[in-house]
């Protein structure tokens, strides 16, 4: 019994991780309120994606994708290619950081907080302030 | 050259993108007029290479003379090159649209919106002619940050707008990298061509089916398909002004290719479980026809309105898959070509009428059809081809619809499209009384001139898009019968 | 000189409204009245002559038809000229020159604004109702059927205030919710039939769609003709749209709209279904019914309308059931006498229309009961209002005496007493709501000092009136008078039913 939990935990057990880690990441960005902690979710949310892709490249035994002289074979190689899509999902996920935290900055300016509940607060407050503006004109 | 164009189409965007700033600190309008001239080149080229794909077939095109399946490859067939030529068009339009809402004091501000907005175009051609799933991944994400940085221009609410937006299309994008992340370990290679005969030789339905269900979702957030439209009605509406036309009339279509690649091209519709996800597909496309008319009765800034009315139309397109036959498909695709004209023009008028008169709100726009009679012209137009009454596009995109589903025996699908059409018309209807009907209180004009109602440069995107639906909807006929090329060797 | 020939003059038809309305709707604002109210004049002659071209070769059984490009996969937008759309083309093109003479007398006379799209939107109904006529196949039908619809939505909303408002939304709401299920019904019968041209008796087979679903699918396509036509329960937009201009409502009753609905009938009923699967699924026995119903209910609340133009409104409600009526009867007398009644009813009814909209613009009087004494003020046109209601009675010399006639020889044939009784008790009521109009009007030793002196309306309103009302008269002594009308509705009937005889 606990042989095939751990032979199933061995083979598949990491895929496991990074889905929880997914749901984590999903779960931080609906249930937050504040948006630094939604923009650190989605963060977390695309590492887990990350991971999945390196634990799909990974193969025992292997070697890295480097030309050795005792290696020849395909199959004694780790496939470089899902690391070298991360490194454009990582890149993408840097940039998207990077807008994300000055669109921030950018709320805090105006809004003066990046509270969930104080920005809807703030939005219905500028609506009816715009119904009346609309009504005097 | 010519063997180039595919990639000098997308190329010549991006390059006129990055330029763009360092020109507009050398000299103020500079880089404005490269990024202006790179789009009119590359809707040329479109209209070039539309020619070279009717008369020559698909163009597979290996970027850096790498061969597929190991280097990236642009593939266009009859259904990308027309879709390019519509959306290149709607690109230039609005380029040449966005100068009259430029802060003219802030030059840099202005050419920065201006490279953006060159990106997004960037992205779009490229999500349309890319051969490759992580090639998509690529311009998706071009296309989306590109769009965040847009919706942000827009003011506060835009800046909000723009931030909920990213969360959720950061969502969508991780799901659609976890979606082909699964296909490729089972197939083992990332071209579309090259996974589709590996997958269609069976076996791999399971994985097949885990991937899709991350692939749908992903895409139906990118288009806003109801359910997961959540994001889209507050950005469309506090999107940057300028660049408005392009959001709203073409980022939500061309998610819809990719999910029409991924299901038709990829999966192909001999696997049973495909039609299941079809089912789901046509449950929320029926809903999303009928929330977004309900919805969109219910505003009154125009932008709200229209931005709801999305929504639906979305629903008209994925309604097309979710019938699946050639005619239906063609439908759809002759759909997301009228409605890319109709709402671009839609909200061209939208824009014009703003610029003029400085209000959204259609209460205001008591007979304002006395001052702008080209801009109330189409915005009639399009909203009759909205509704679905010949001879405009609309009308003629639903028959196909209609006639699809008629032959799959789908009665439900008959009842929902008139149904949609008729909520339509209550708002759009309601829009035309106030127009041309209504007083109301004298709007300030903001914009005086004896000779035109507008700036030249409002004026020939409205009269482009005028002759465009009314163009789609009379030669419909040419364009599906391109169309049917691609679309007769998928399908039911 | 090919543009020229036969087959190119249904599209020039067509176009000639089309263009006139192009034209006055870019220019209207910049130059004279005169010159815009010329660009209707002239297009209106050129029309008249382009569809009384045609005519000798309809009589002579000549094929015009003409595809001009595909406008759906697999179906042309395609013209194709037959003897029922010569009729209704031929009224339409007549009555179309007599209103734009009317309605320059009465728009400058009332003082009216917004007239370019007044005009605009006229030349628009006319190009659509031509296109109706010409229509080969269902989807070049409908595109000018919808076509109709729209344009004829701001003449309904002329006056802009809050009742044409309504009215407009009550019009929409009708007309576009049939013409969308008239929509779903033709992508059926395309699906079903692969075919959707029209051909006299019908393309549709007995049993080719089972049968509950046959009778639904009937009235899905019937139901926007009958919508237009007025025939109750679904006639309430049409008293609704009377608060329009009175020429608009000439044309909505006479010209061009409840007639497109009354042909839109003849087409689906004869040249979709056939009289044998119309008769098969039993949708033209409940067609036939219901036109029975409005007419005796119509007559009866006409009776008691006392706003001029209402009273005409439900008359038309009740008339026009007359020719769906006929439709319903399924046999070639009746068919011809429908068709007729197209020609029949317009004339009559546009005379009493033009006379209520003189009265109205030289008196300011609706309300009927305001009106005594008032054929001492203005003898031709209440003369001509007089002619024109005993011609809706169905008096033997009357126009609408042959198409009465020919419908009643129909019901005969086919064996039903309770139609031909209808026909005539709706006579007799048409007299009890029409005759009281001119009796008052006449009333002896009655000294109305409003009326007392005489005063005509303008001539442009005063000729047209009076030539529809000889017309009327001649149409009913001779009936083949001039345009060899009645020849080309008998053809018509034989045409649709010369396959079962």
């Amino acid at each position: 019994m606990m042989t095939t939990i751990n032979a199933y935990l061995a083979a598949k057990g990491i895929y496991m991780l990074t889905l929880v880690l997914l749901a984590l990441g999903v779960a931080g960005i609906i249930v937050c309120n504040n948006y630094m902690k939604k923009l650190i979710c989605m963060n977390v949310m695309q590492v887990a994606v990350i991971f999945f892709f390196l634990c799909l490249g990974q193969k025992y035994p292997a070697t890295i994708p480097v030309a050795l002289d005792s290696a020849v074979k395909a199959s004694e190689y780790v496939n470089p290619l899902p690391h070298g899509l991360m490194l454009t999902a990582i890149v993408v996920s840097l940039g998207t950081t990077g807008v994300g935290l000055s669109l921030l900055l950018r709320i805090r300016e105006k809004y003066g907080t990046i509270e969930e509940d104080d920005l809807i607060r703030r939005e219905e407050l500028m609506n009816r302030k715009a119904k009346n503006g609309g009504n005097r004109k | 050259m010519t063997e180039n164009i595919p990639v000098l189409i997308i190329l010549l965007p991006l390059c006129s993108a990055l330029l763009c700033l360092a020109l507009t600190a050398l000299g103020r309008n500079l880089g404005i007029i490269v990024v202006k001239l790179s789009c009119l080149a590359s809707f040329v080229l479109s209209c070039f290479q539309l020619h070279m794909v009717v008369t020559g077939g698909t163009i597979h095109y290996a970027i850096g003379n790498y061969a597929p399946p190991f280097g990236i490859e642009l593939v266009i067939d009859s259904l990308n090159a027309v879709l390019l030529v519509c959306f290149s068009l709607i690109g230039f339009l609005t380029m040449i649209f966005a100068e009259n809402f430029a802060d003219k004091k802030r030059p840099m501000l202005v050419g920065g919106a201006c490279a953006e907005t060159a990106l997004l175009i960037t992205g779009l051609l490229g999500m349309t002619s890319t051969g490759d799933v992580f090639n998509l991944y690529v311009f998706l994400e071009i296309t989306s940050l590109s769009a965040y940085c847009l919706i942000s221009l827009g003011g506060s609410r835009g800046v909000v707008s723009a931030f909920r937006y990213m969360l959720v299309g950061t969502i969508a994008a991780t799901l659609y990298l976890l979606g082909i992340g699964v296909l490729y370990s089972v197939t083992g290679t990332l071209n579309m061509g090259d996974m589709r005969e590996i997958l269609s030789a069976g076996g791999n339905e399971r994985a097949m089916m885990t991937a899709m269900c991350f692939l749908v979702p992903a895409f139906g957030i990118k288009m806003a398909l109801f359910p997961f439209h959540g994001w889209q009605p507050s950005a469309y509406t506090h999107a940057e002004p300028g660049s408005r036309p392009l959001i709203t009339g073409v980022m939500g279509k061309v998610p819809a290719i990719a999910m029409f690649r991924f299901i038709f091209c990829i999966y192909g519709t001999e696997f049973g479980f495909v039609r299941s996800f079809l089912l789901i597909i046509g449950v929320f496309s029926v809903s999303g026809m009928l929330y977004g008319s309900l919805m969109a009765m219910g505003q009154t800034d125009i932008r709200k309105v229209l931005a709801y009315s999305s929504v639906a139309q979305i629903g008209y397109i994925s309604l097309g898959f979710a019938i699946g036959t050639p005619v239906a498909l063609a439908g759809a695709f002759l759909h997301m070509m009228g409605h890319a004209f109709m709402k671009g023009g839609l909200f061209f008028c939208t824009g014009a009428i703003r610029y003029k008169f400085g209000t959204t709100d259609i209460n205001e726009f008591g007979r304002i059809y006395k001052k702008m009679p080209l801009t109330c012209g189409l915005l009639t137009i399009a909203a009759l081809s909205m509704i679905g009454i010949p001879p405009t596009a609309g009308f003629f995109s639903k028959w196909y619809l209609a006639l699809g589903a008629a032959q799959e025996h789908e009665w439900i699908y008959i009842a929902v499209l008139v149904i949609s059409s008729l909520l339509n018309a209550v708002y759009f209807f309601r829009l035309i009384e106030k127009v041309f009907i209504r007083h109301s209180s004298e709007l300030k004009d903001r914009w005086q001139s004896e000779a035109l109602e507008l700036p030249v440069s409002i004026i020939i995107p409205i009269v482009v898009c005028f002759a465009a639906i009314l163009g789609i909807g009379l030669f419909n006929v040419k364009l599906v019968d391109i169309l049917l090329m691609t679309l007769e060797g998928v399908g039911l | 000189m090919t543009f020229m020939a036969l087959e190119y003059r249904p599209l020039i038809a067509v176009l000639i409204s089309l263009i006139a309305s192009g034209l006055i709707y870019v220019l209207g604002e910049h130059i004279r009245p005169n010159a815009r109210e010329s660009i209707t004049l002239t297009a209106s002659i050129l029309k008249i002559i382009a569809v009384y071209s045609m005519i000798p070769a309809v009589l002579a059984g000549k094929k015009i038809s003409l595809e001009l490009f595909s406008i759906v996969k697999g179906v042309s937008f395609a013209f194709n000229v037959d003897p029922a759309g010569m009729v209704f083309a031929c009224v339409a093109s007549t009555l179309w020159i007599l209103t734009s003479i009317y309605s320059i007398g009465y728009m400058r006379g009332h003082g009216e604004k917004n007239q370019t799209g007044y005009y605009a939107a006229f030349a628009m109904c006319l190009c659509a109702a031509t296109g109706l006529c010409f229509a080969a196949n269902l989807i070049t039908f409908f595109i000018f059927f919808e076509v109709l619809t729209v344009a004829t939505y701001p003449l309904v909303v002329h006056y802009r205030d809050a009742e044409g408002t309504i009215s407009g939304r009550k019009y929409l709401a009708y007309t576009l919710i049939s013409g969308q299920i008239f929509f779903a019904g033709i992508v059926i019968v395309y699906s079903t039939a692969g075919t959707m041209d029209f051909v006299p008796g019908g393309f549709i087979k007995e049993g080719m769609i089972p049968m509950p679903w046959m009778l639904i699918v009937f009235f899905m396509m019937v139901g926007a003709g009958i919508v237009k036509a007025g025939v109750m329960p679904l006639h309430s937009w049409l008293p609704a749209a009377m608060v329009a201009p009175t020429p608009v409502s000439a044309l909505l009753h006479a010209v061009a709209v409840v007639k497109a609905g009354a042909f839109c009938t003849l087409r689906v009923v004869l040249y979709v279904f056939g009289p044998e699967a119309a008769k098969a699924c039993h949708g033209s026995d409940v067609l036939a019914w219901m036109a029975v119903f409005t007419i005796i209910v119509s007559s009866f609340i006409a009776m008691r309308k006392y706003n001029l133009k209402a009273r005409l409104a439900f008359s038309t409600v009740g008339q026009l059931s007359y020719i769906v009526l006929g439709i319903a009867i399924l046999t070639p007398y009746s068919t011809a006498g429908a068709l007729y009644h197209i020609v029949a009813h317009a004339f009559m009814k546009i005379t009493l229309f033009m006379a209520a909209g003189a009265i109205f613009v030289t008196t300011h009087k609706k309300d009927i009961r305001e009106m005594v004494g008032i054929g001492t003020r203005m003898p031709v046109t209440m003369i001509a209002f007089t002619a024109a209601s005993i011609g809706i009675a169905g008096f033997p010399f009357f126009a609408g005496f042959v198409s009465k006639a020919n419908i009643i020889m129909g019901a005969v044939e086919m064996g039903k007493p309770v139609f031909v009784a209808t026909l005539i008790a709706s006579a007799l009521l048409a007299i009890t709501y029409l005759m009281p109009v001119v009796l008052i009007a006449f009333k002896k030793n009655v000294d109305n000092p409003e009326f007392s002196e005489r005063g005509e309306a303008a001539y442009a309103m005063l000729i047209p009136l009076v030539i529809t009302a000889v017309i009327s008269i001649i149409l009913g002594i001779a009936p083949n008078a001039g345009l060899h009308l009645f020849d080309m509705a008998v053809m018509a009937g034989n045409q649709i039913f010369t396959p079962l005889m």
